[in-house]
């Protein structure tokens, strides 16, 4: 069972402090969503979370730090999708997943059967079979972001951190995508997710994390984080919060008055 | 759009005949025509004298160097673009290859090079790596395209001027004329000695570069997804750098700086393959010696009063693919 643990984990950029003595543990079969606004630190968290960028305190993956771990090893350990949709050559879609089979294979070794295998569960799992010999360039940014997200979920790692796996999807395909991330997590997976929608959030996360300057102002149940205050002190706005029910939603009112905000 | 690649056995086998029939033609067909019955005769040890020196000590060595200089600069284009991720780069563009030269022409011109056989391939390879350091350092890690060209023509022009700066204060009567040969390149009057200072450089430097090719790959995904796939970026580079340094340096020591075979070839290539940088690399090498030695027996058989220099030749095959690239950014075409 995968673990991951953040212990006092602080990253500066520059001079300024991005993430500061965030502390939080993760666990197999989850779904954590990492909310909060622009700028607060959620993706140089998550890059921290796979050493991808020189932080203080520790993060252990299985009680190892992930600092210290050959690349290669923690690659098939934990996938991650990057924010953005970098693809620099017009590959096809189906060599674009494959991608995600790079840490699997030895040295001078080709593609073998069980990674073909993987690959075709991961487009199969993205809706993606009919677009397998299309350049990935050339997608539509929701069909390249499902071939992107497909990429991560061919590495077949027990955990998957996504930044911002919905940016640029419709709603249909949010819906498919944290359905994915959902099931992903209750076949045992230890999945993190940055996320903007909040609605989304509530509706597929077991827990989310608020991040707001660098640090945690709320962690724990959608119900317990995402309350009318806090969304009124970290995003500094007014919202109508229904998380009963098998809908959750949040909808966003207005900005709140500046003396509220903080 | 979609897309089906021919198989990759099929292109490199291609590749290879295509390499292998070019190189017959360059032991063929010379200022100096020699029949297939007198050449055959000489390879296999009959007694002609001079059939057996124009292909020993003339048209062998220079096919040879021919094809290992076209190689190591096919390949070494083909890996910088996928490095950089822009298919503009290549050895010469970025001013590697007038570094190197500057680093051969200092050691000739100083006399350096007749203290030991490996001073000259040493100092090219040394002026090569500094270069590549100097552009890493200019570009900075921005990857726009337009940086990366800019700071490749202020190190080729740097290094260009050096040579010539080196060749105007040197005490030689043919200063002008050996400054076209090294800034434009040419394979003329090289023997088996030219070769065995090449061919170890190209060998190391090929290995080094050709071991990149799944890095290469995940760099697609951009650096942060090739990290979290498994890539050192730090030992990668290194291995970039001293891999392009060492084999193109070892090239341009004997050859002078032949431009654009580095851009031209995995621009050709690419169509024939799945576009991942991984499925260029080999091609290019292969398809870069058959392209310089075509190139060089075109040289040799354009009847020119003074001979062609090999870089002209291959400049004038890089401009359309400059102008492919012109178009398509300006959306012509």
């Amino acid at each position: 069972m995968v673990r991951l643990v953040l212990d006092r984990i602080g990253v500066t950029l520059g001079r300024r402090a991005v993430v500061r003595d965030i502390g939080a543990t993760f666990a197999a079969g989850s779904l954590t969503g990492i909310v909060g606004p622009n700028g607060a630190g959620k993706s140089t968290l998550a890059r921290a979370m796979l050493a991808l960028v020189p932080a203080t305190g520790a993060v252990c993956l299985d009680g190892q730090d992930v600092s210290a771990l050959p690349r290669a090893d923690l690659a098939r350990r934990i996938a991650y999708l990057p924010q953005g949709q970098t693809l620099h050559w017009p590959l096809t879609v189906e060599r674009l997943v494959g991608l995600g089979r790079l840490p699997h294979l030895a040295p001078m070794s080709r593609i073998a059967p069980a990674d073909a295998e993987a690959i075709e569960r991961a487009m199969a799992r993205a809706d993606l079979l009919d677009l397998r010999h299309r350049i990935a360039t050339e997608l539509s940014g929701g069909e390249r972001a499902r071939a992107l997200f497909a990429r991560a979920l061919a590495v077949e790692a027990p955990a998957l951190i996504a930044d911002e796996p919905l940016a640029s999807l419709d709603p249909g395909h949010q819906i498919d995508v944290m359905a994915l991330m959902r099931a992903e997590a209750d076949a045992g997976a230890l999945v993190i997710a940055v996320l903007h929608d909040l609605t989304m959030a509530a509706r597929y996360c077991d827990r989310l994390l608020l991040i707001d300057g660098g640090t945690v102002a709320a962690d724990g149940a959608p119900a317990a984080v995402l309350t009318p205050d806090h969304l009124r002190a970290v995003y500094g706005i007014e919202a109508e919060v229904r998380l009963d029910g098998a809908w959750p939603t949040i909808t966003t009112l207005g900005r709140s008055p500046a003396q509220y905000r903080t | 759009m979609t897309r089906h690649a021919p198989p990759r056995w099929l292109l490199i086998a291609s590749l290879a005949a295509l390499a292998l029939a070019v190189a017959l033609a360059s032991l063929l067909f010379g200022p100096v025509d020699l029949s297939v019955g007198r050449l055959l005769a000489a390879a296999t040890g009959a007694d002609d004298r001079v059939a057996s020196i124009i292909l020993f000590e003339l048209r062998l060595p220079r096919t040879l160097l021919g094809l290992a200089v076209g190689a190591i600069l096919g390949l070494a284009g083909a890996v910088l673009q996928g490095y950089l991720r822009n298919p503009l780069a290549e050895p010469s563009v970025l001013g590697t290859s007038n570094a190197a030269a500057l680093g051969a022409v200092a050691a000739l011109y100083f006399g350096l090079a007749q203290l030991h056989p490996a001073v000259l391939p040493l100092l090219a390879t040394g002026s090569a790596l500094v270069s590549l350091a100097l552009l890493f350092a200019l570009a900075g890690r921005a990857e726009s395209p337009l940086t990366l060209i800019l700071a490749g023509l202020a190190v080729a022009t740097l290094a260009g001027a050096g040579i010539s700066l080196a060749l105007n204060m040197s005490p030689n009567p043919f200063a002008a004329m050996e400054i076209m040969t090294w800034l434009l390149g040419s394979l003329e009057n090289r023997s088996f000695a030219h070769l065995w200072i090449a061919l170890p450089c190209i060998a190391l430097g090929g290995l080094l570069l050709l071991w990149n090719g799944r890095s290469l790959d995940a760099l697609t995904l951009g650096e942060d997804a090739a990290q979290a796939l498994g890539v050192d970026l730090a030992r990668m580079r290194l291995r970039l750098l001293i891999g392009t340094a060492i084999g193109v340096g070892g090239a341009v020591a004997v050859s002078g700086a032949i431009g654009f075979v580095g851009l031209i070839v995995p621009h050709l290539i690419r169509p024939f393959t799945d576009r991942s940088p991984s499925a260029i690399l080999l091609p290019s090498a292969i398809g870069g010696a058959a392209l310089l030695t075509l190139a060089d027996l075109g040289v040799r058989i354009i009847p020119t009063t003074n001979e062609l220099k090999l870089g002209v030749v291959t400049a004038f095959l890089g401009v359309p693919v400059f102008l492919v690239h012109l178009m398509r950014e300006r959306r012509l075409w």
